[in-house]
């Protein structure tokens, strides 16, 4: 099956894209949801503020989802959701659309990805604390294989683990033990009878890296622990239900905005990782965009990606042999040592006490490998063609142009979305949705846990709740959440000559303020990839600083509040989601508002086009993923803050 | 320039929480001109200029790590700032014990702890307590007695168990040792008197029902044993729906009033003094004055409202 990850802007935008997509003859639906929408909020929350139809398209209620379908034929179409908080929600809008369209709901394919641990772990759209994140995801496990029996309740994400940094022994076992919690929790809530079925419906979602080889032999691994899994610990004994099914989007951390036109070269080579062998073949891939690492692809950006996979498949014959490392000693012993190593590691997980409760211990270990990664960037270790070695260039003809070669979201749209939310809450029954929220409460708040919440998830769907109350329902219910950092355990820095410079250079500054060097590192908006956060605040932390790291979802006022409060001399802001233009500048005023003048870096997926406006904002410096040196990144915030002393302590608030 | 610290030490003596972040600033800095400041900010908050102790409620909230001390301390945060009437404002000088060869410090608590931003009557600092034993920050005794002026309530965080406690018990008028159930450790260190007696026990994760209901008995138990009846034993649960923590805020404020806190600030501050004195001076300080004896003695007969950098300079001068 071929599809590429798509939505943006609005529901009506995304259908239209959809339906070209199908046209051009894509075979499925990949549906990339915004962030308030994956963590649950509505358009006009504050937390939702500069991130409305940035990376996804918003889906705030009935009405959005049956545009987004419409004239879709959802009996006909299989649609993977990248949806995992509030996945039971957006199972439910999903099946009221097909109501709407007369699809009953055993007729619907695909796939939610429903994979929370992962989010804790890595991408930090989470909404809920992880036990009764699990009981959500169970409940959909024990609804969904009753009543829409050819839906893919959950997809288990080892992907994101290794944009966190995750070696491939830490890939398969993270991704493994995760699939153990999930399924020993479904097992509480479905017939024993059912558990083979349960079992087989558990699909994956991997990712490959450029070293093709060894990620070949990773995916050989976790078909084998897939299979003996199932059969020692679950007692599924037919074979079809023992398959490892798994889809594949390849790495996006490896993509470089340095030289970009050379991650065509990069996606082929990943993609071949998934499809040489056939014993080990992927069956969904989804490839990124060459310009990723530049910002939201257009569609002949993703055009593109969609041609490399039809001439794998239609040009080349690697589909017309049967599995060609058969025999293969090399092969073997790479898999049998991956193996060992996923096994010592799954272990130690369960040691923890189950993927649930070792999270902070795998959030840790994740944040030290990604640590480790970067060194070697850094010391030339590992080459990366273009960014770290062979980086003189000719004028690229591909990033010249006057758009600079992306996609740029309207933000008169956000506030379209907010007037459209709006009218849609005055319009509807009040009544059947406060009834249907209330029955939600109830059923959530029952400590037994008799009711399946998916039943009073669907009822809220067809009653007319949005998005933003069904999660806030939940949270009352539930409490709220902060995901771990990792950042306290991670392993300090080995002392190389330009840290010991650096930490030289940071000890004059000291002496300078009066008090060590304090950085704020603070992520605001909904964006949760946290992995440059954490490294910075690594980093600064190992040359010599004090480091106030709040962890994702800030909004302004919390990062103003902060950097008030703890009189730190510098805050370095992350974003990733394309959302910066509207919030650094808020985070700015708030910054002004609270009397705070100590200087602001910015770090993240910055368009060149949009440095500028955030200099004249206010902003001091920016950086995006071309300054891989975070060493020099350092060095350039501690000069920074020299700059601006003048060795009293008053610096850094007013 | 220095920040003026007089002016500082003014308006905090005025109640203006706005200047507690400046104030900090100043005094966790030790550029020769901010240690003036420092002084003279310390000058404006000291019992001689209150005219009394500093009115402000100073606990000291220690235990070790995972025993949900961040999880309780959002929970009182939003009784005090929710309570009443009338509400109390609280400040939190959170101790991070991490300390590493470069000497930076991730300051992870305030991360944990829930509060509203835009209240202005709640406040957060974090500080690392570097190589220094004990558990505090250099400036975190001298913050205190200053927040204690404007503040209603000001708590000490401090991670560990066995020597964390007896330096903020130096500081705090109310000590309180957060412990998770099935921590067999608090238990032996009670036991074999590493650890002193707090004020309040508080045991964690009381949802977990009974393991949290035997840990409050043993504890009370063990307690008992050792012939301590004053201090009072509390289960509670911060994760909702939270139960015990009015009894704690309660259980806090009955603490508070029935201390003579006059004698204990004054005891605080001595020996604070001592400490930041050998720390300052070491073990050759230590005995230019005569050994550790002598320099209590010299503090014990200082004036009782002296603060805390005057009896460091009484102790200097007898040095020499």
């Amino acid at each position: 099956m071929m599809r590429t990850y798509a939505g943006h802007s609005t529901a009506k935008a995304s259908n239209e894209l959809y339906r070209r997509n199908l046209e051009k003859g894509q075979t499925g639906l990949s549906v990339a949801f915004d962030l308030p929408t994956q963590t649950g909020y509505d358009p006009d929350d504050e937390l939702a503020r500069g991130e409305v139809g940035k990376v996804g398209v918003p889906v705030s209620h009935r009405g959005d989802m049956a545009q987004l379908m419409d004239g879709i034929p959802l009996d006909a179409m299989n649609t993977s959701m990248t949806i995992n908080a509030t996945a039971a929600w957006l199972l439910a809008l999903y099946i009221v659309a097909a109501e709407d369209q007369g699809v009953p709901e055993e007729k619907l394919q695909g796939t939610t990805q429903n994979d929370i641990i992962k989010e804790f772990l890595a991408r930090g759209t989470y909404a809920f604390p992880p036990a009764p994140s699990m009981r959500l995801i169970a409940d959909m496990i024990a609804y969904t294989v009753e009543h829409v029996p050819k839906w893919n309740p959950i997809n288990i994400c080892s992907y994101h683990l290794q944009e966190a940094g995750a070696t491939p022994v830490q890939e398969i076992a993270y991704a493994m033990s995760n699939a153990i919690a999930v399924l020993d929790a479904a097992r509480e809530r479905v017939p024993a009878e059912r558990l083979e079925q349960v079992f087989g419906r558990i699909s994956f979602f991997v990712n490959a890296g450029v070293r093709f080889v060894e990620e070949h032999a990773k995916l050989r691994a976790m078909s084998i622990l897939w299979e003996q899994l199932g059969r020692e610990r679950y007692g599924v004994e037919d074979p079809r239900h023992l398959r490892f099914r798994y889809g594949v989007q390849v790495n996006s951390l490896g993509l470089t905005e340095a030289q970009p036109e050379n991650n065509v070269q990069r996606i082929v080579l990943e993609a071949l990782a998934v499809t040489l062998g056939r014993d080990a073949r992927a069956r969904a891939i989804q490839l990124p965009a060459w310009n990723e690492a530049l910002g939201l692809p257009r569609p002949w950006d993703q055009q593109w990606s969609l041609r490399i996979q039809q001439v794998l498949a239609y040009e080349t014959d690697i589909l017309e042999y049967p599995d060609i490392f058969e025999g293969s000693n090399v092969m073997e012993a790479l898999v049998e040592e991956l193996l060992e190593g996923a096994r010592a590691e799954m272990a130690v997980v369960a040691e923890h006490g189950g993927a649930v409760e070792a999270v902070p211990y795998m959030k840790a270990a994740l944040v030290d490998s990604h640590r480790e990664r970067l060194r070697k960037i850094e010391s030339g270790e590992q080459v990366v063609v273009g960014q770290n070695r062979f980086t003189e260039t000719e004028v690229s003809p591909l990033t010249t142009d006057a758009e600079g070669g992306i996609l740029v979201v309207d933000p008169a749209l956000e506030a379209q979305q907010i007037e459209d939310v709006r009218r849609w809450r005055s319009e509807r029954d009040q009544s059947a949705v406060d009834e249907s929220l209330a029955a939600l409460a109830a059923a959530a708040g029952d400590d037994s846990a008799q009711e399946n919440l998916m039943v009073a998830t669907i009822a809220a769907a067809r009653a007319g709740a949005t998005t933003g109350e069904w999660s806030r329902t939940l949270r009352e219910v539930f409490g709220s959440y902060h995901g771990p950092t990792g950042v306290g355990e991670a392993a300090a820095a080995a002392a190389d000559a330009d840290m010991s410079e650096l930490q030289g250079e940071v000890s004059r500054l000291r002496e300078k303020l009066g008090r060590r060097p304090k950085i704020l590192v603070g992520k605001p908006g909904l964006d949760g990839h946290s992995n440059g956060a954490e490294q910075i605040a690594v980093r600064a932390r190992d040359s010599g600083m004090d480091v106030v790291y709040e962890g994702i979802r800030l909004t302004p006022q919390q990062i103003a509040a902060s950097a008030l409060q703890e009189g730190v001399h510098v805050i370095g802001l992350s974003i990733l989601s394309g959302s910066h233009r509207e919030l650094i500048p808020a985070v700015i005023d708030a910054l002004h508002d609270a009397g705070v003048t100590a200087p602001v870096v910015v770090g993240g997926i910055i368009p060149e086009q949009d440095v500028a406006a955030l200099r004249k904002a206010g902003v001091a410096a920016v950086y995006t993923p071309k300054d891989f040196d975070i060493t020099r990144i350092m060095r350039d915030i501690v000069a920074l803050v020299g700059a601006g002393a003048n060795g009293s302590s008053a610096n850094g608030s007013a | 320039m220095s920040a003026d610290g007089a002016a500082l030490g003014a308006r905090l003596r005025e109640r203006d929480l706005s200047a507690a972040p400046a104030a900090l600033n100043l005094l966790e800095s030790t550029a020769p001109a901010d240690l003036e400041q420092a002084a003279a900010l310390l000058g404006e908050v000291s019992p001689m200029a209150l005219g009394g102790e500093a009115p402000g409620h100073v606990i000291g909230v220690t235990g070790p790590p995972g025993a949900g001390k961040s999880t309780l301390l959002s929970a009182l945060l939003h009784a005090w700032r929710s309570g009443g009437p009338p509400t109390r404002t609280a400040a939190v000088l959170a101790v991070d014990p991490s300390s590493r060869r470069s000497g930076g410090s991730l300051l992870g608590d305030r991360a944990r702890i829930e509060f509203d931003p835009a209240d202005g009557g709640t406040l957060i600092r974090s500080s690392a307590a570097e190589q220094r034993l004990g558990g505090l920050a250099r400036a975190t005794r001298v913050s205190a007695d200053a927040l204690a002026a404007a503040f209603d309530i000001v708590v000490i965080e401090t991670v560990g168990v066995g020597q964390a406690e007896t330096d903020v018990a130096d500081v705090a008028d109310t000590v309180v040792v957060v412990v998770q159930p099935g921590s067999g450790d608090v238990l032996q260190f009670l036991k074999s008197g590493i650890m002193e007696t707090p004020d309040v026990l508080v045991v964690t994760k009381a949802d977990l029902g009974q393991i949290a209901m035997r840990a409050r008995r043993d504890l009370t138990a063990a307690l008992r044993s050792l012939g301590s009846r004053e201090t009072s034993v509390l289960a509670v649960s911060a994760v909702s729906p939270p139960s015990g923590i009015e009894e704690l805020v309660a259980s806090l404020d009955e603490h508070r009033g029935e201390l003579d806190i006059a004698e204990r600030r004054v005891r605080a501050r001595r020996a604070g003094a001592l400490n930041d004195f050998s720390v300052e001076h070491g073990e050759r300080g230590m005995r230019a004055v005569g050994g550790r004896r002598a320099a209590q003695a010299l503090l014990a007969e200082q004036d009782p409202a002296a603060d805390l950098p005057a009896l460091v300079a009484a102790l200097e001068q007898r040095m020499g």
